[in-house]
């Protein structure tokens, strides 16, 4: 009996859909498959960019496009070996509308492969590696935060600007370094400037001193490296205590001083980086997005939150052109390739391979900040070689 | 290259090699001598490593924290022997793994629970934090000199430890014989526990003296877990003075690898361990 009237409330809610489908999509949820690290080194990052995702979401009243948000969660692990995987389960089972992900540019391009084959719309709120947004680009690829080549670039043009004409780099070998070495390289030799010896450590490797020993004997203008995290840390801190901070300036992507200030204790006084985020930015977006921040989180937002919270605002110019009606992807890509992200950072559009065109901005490390000493480049796009969309 | 970088880069290659010794020290005697495959070796590196944080931040000092980890480390290994190793020596080595792998992951996790995934740094105590000019533009950290000294003083201290003292002949009997030296009427768990937490000290006073040249970070224990095994393969199993040969050996390697073959400076390391293992199987100074 009871199961006959719950078969008849059904069938009259199905026949009242049908004749009313504006109502219905109107109440339909977005599904979004939050795939980040919340496990091991990258964890903060991942926590960081969820935070500011959720943020956003919160600020619009916990929708976005008129559509209330559902989350799918998973930690990726930073694990290469499982993403494909764990993309495929928020694909298929959860059948989410939208993947953001992740931090790990190797853990990325395995969620790229699985977005393109399922035509799934996917923001990537960090992983650097040039081949997203270049070889591998696709119309449902967007990108939020930035390419490895962009602060590399624009701090070639700076090295070359501030008189040093022979320069050595040092580097992780893997494609986020070598890719950061290359974007510095262009820039400086096209500016007149010449990259003497390009030095390349074992991934994670962090026995520097060799190579200390050897930048002293070829007495170079300038060094500039990329390192990040504890690596990053350590590098600078050997740097300073081998005495070549005060002879030979030191030069990096922002990754360099971005959460390792405090482990430097002061060895990173005074180091120039390039970030498409610094802090002392003077736009009124970033004081309240810190603001709000801070008061939500109790801690101070970094780079990683600004990416969440843009990929976020890239996901609502998607949703607001299919407000009301079905989630249209060809509508949705049209939309957000259109959009002008009001970013913390500074306003940014999107590239035509889908990558963020925006400011990178020369900081300087003053106590435990980046402080925001001008803009190496403006509105630099990423070359995105290779990449068929163009 | 000139003779002064070349002579800096011996000096490079000394000290590096040195700093692998504190390090595989621990793991000389845990897996050499007791043979246990310890794959947590390197998390208690890691654990010395945040106890030096964490003392540091308490004590304000890198000495008194290292004063006080010591101890705490060794009754930890203790502990963990009692608790956990001392069901392990009759069974099979894959047991050892599953367990000692196991503890990395506890370890990571629980670090990550209590500290945090940041990196974070501690101070070089003020009297070593000075350097020496070696070149017009380059100088050397006192501290790094400072761990050489100790890890020497440490190399020669095992030695006379394990060769020339009671204890010592004790350890070594029983690496070779446990039922005999129970029968000889030694109390062998207690000897195996005293190693074993002593092997801990060791890995954690590397981290601690480590922590602040090398920074303070997730999943720093991994990086040094497989160099150790293969500075107690190269050197033989169970000889504290092959280690000490094998260390050096693998600072050089590694070293002039960098400056002279950039491009195979991570196979360096391999290739020198398979070349000794070609030539002697056994480790250079493997006895009979």
């Amino acid at each position: 009996m009871k199961q006959t009237r719950m078969w008849q409330r059904t069938a009259l809610a199905v026949a009242a859909a049908a004749l009313l489908p504006g109502a219905a999509y109107a109440a339909e949820k977005v599904k979004v498959g939050l795939m980040l690290p919340y496990t091991g080194t990258y964890a903060s990052l991942g926590n960081a960019i969820t935070n500011g995702f959720k943020q956003y979401v919160a600020e619009q009243g916990g929708t976005l496009g008129g559509r209330e948000v559902e989350y799918f969660v998973v930690d990726d692990e930073s694990d290469p070996s499982k993403a494909t995987e764990n993309a495929s389960k928020l694909v298929k089972r959860d059948d989410v509308d939208v993947l953001v992900g992740t931090v790990h540019s190797g853990v990325a391009l395995a969620m790229a492969k699985v977005a393109r084959d399922t035509k799934t719309l996917l923001i990537i709120p960090n992983a650097g590696a040039d081949e997203l947004t270049g070889p591998l680009c696709a119309p449902n690829v967007f990108r939020s935060s930035f390419s490895a080549w962009q602060p590399a670039y624009a701090m070639g043009k700076i090295v070359a600007e501030s008189g040093h004409k022979n320069v050595v780099t040092v580097s992780w070998k893997y494609s986020f370094g070598e890719q950061s070495v290359a974007g510095f390289k262009e820039a400086f030799e096209k500016a007149g400037g010449k990259v003497a010896k390009e030095l390349y450590l074992p991934f994670l490797n962090v026995e520097f001193q060799p190579y200390l020993t050897e930048i002293a004997s070829l007495k170079p203008d300038a060094v500039f490296v990329f390192f990040a995290g504890g690596g990053a840390a350590k590098f600078v801190k050997d740097y300073d205590a081998a005495g070549l901070k005060k002879s030979i300036p030191l030069y990096g992507s922002g990754f360099l001083t971005d959460g390792t200030l405090d482990a430097m204790g002061g060895a990173g006084e005074g180091l120039m980086t390039t970030l498409h985020y610094a802090d002392g930015l003077t736009n009124a977006k970033d004081a309240g997005f810190r603001g709000k921040y801070e008061a939500t989180y109790k801690i101070e937002p970094d780079v990683y939150a600004v990416q969440g919270y843009d990929a976020a605002q890239m996901l609502r110019a998607g949703l607001d052109a299919v407000k009301g009606a079905k989630l249209d992807k060809a509508v949705m890509i049209k939309a957000i390739e259109a959009a002008k992200i009001d970013s913390p950072r500074g306003a940014f559009t999107l590239s035509k391979a889908h990558n963020p065109v925006q400011d990178i901005y020369l900081r300087k490390v003053e106590g435990r900040d980046n402080k925001l000493v001008g803009v190496a480049e403006k509105a630099l796009a990423d070359p995105a070689r290779g990449c068929r969309m163009l | 290259m000139d003779f002064v970088s070349f002579l800096i880069q011996i000096l490079n290659s000394l000290q590096y090699g040195l700093l692998l010794f504190l390090v595989a020290s621990g793991l000389t005697l845990v897996f050499g001598i007791m043979g246990i495959i310890n794959l947590a070796h390197g998390s208690f590196y890691m654990v010395g490593a945040y106890l030096a944080l964490a003392l540091t931040s308490l004590t304000g000092n890198l000495m008194l924290a290292i004063a006080l980890g010591i101890p705490l480390a060794f009754v930890f290994g203790a502990l963990l022997e009692w608790l956990l190793f001392s069901h392990l020596y009759k069974r099979d080595h894959l047991e050892q793994v599953l367990l000692t792998y196991g503890l990395i992951l506890i370890f990571e996790e629980l670090r990550s629970l209590a500290v945090g995934d940041d990196v974070h740094g501690v101070a070089i105590p003020a009297i070593f934090s000075a350097s020496i000019p070696l070149s017009e533009n380059l100088s050397y950290p006192v501290y790094r000199i400072v761990i050489s000294v100790v890890c020497l003083a440490l190399a020669a201290g095992l030695y006379f430890l394990i060769q020339k003292t009671r204890l010592g002949m004790m350890i070594r009997a029983g690496s070779h014989d446990r039922d005999m030296v129970k029968a000889l009427g030694i109390d062998i768990n207690l000897l195996y526990r005293t190693v074993f937490a002593l092997g801990v000290a060791l890995a954690a006073l590397a981290g601690m003296l480590a922590a602040p040249i090398s920074s303070v970070y997730p999943g720093m224990g991994s990086s040094v877990l497989i160099i150790s095994f293969v500075i107690v393969v190269i050197g033989g199993v169970g000889s504290v003075w092959g280690a000490l040969v094998a260390a050096l050996l693998i600072g050089f390697a590694d070293t002039f690898g960098k400056v002279l073959v950039p491009d195979l400076a991570g196979l360096m390391v391999y290739l020198v361990m398979a070349g000794v293992l070609l030539w002697r199987p056994e480790g250079i100074f493997k006895k009979g």
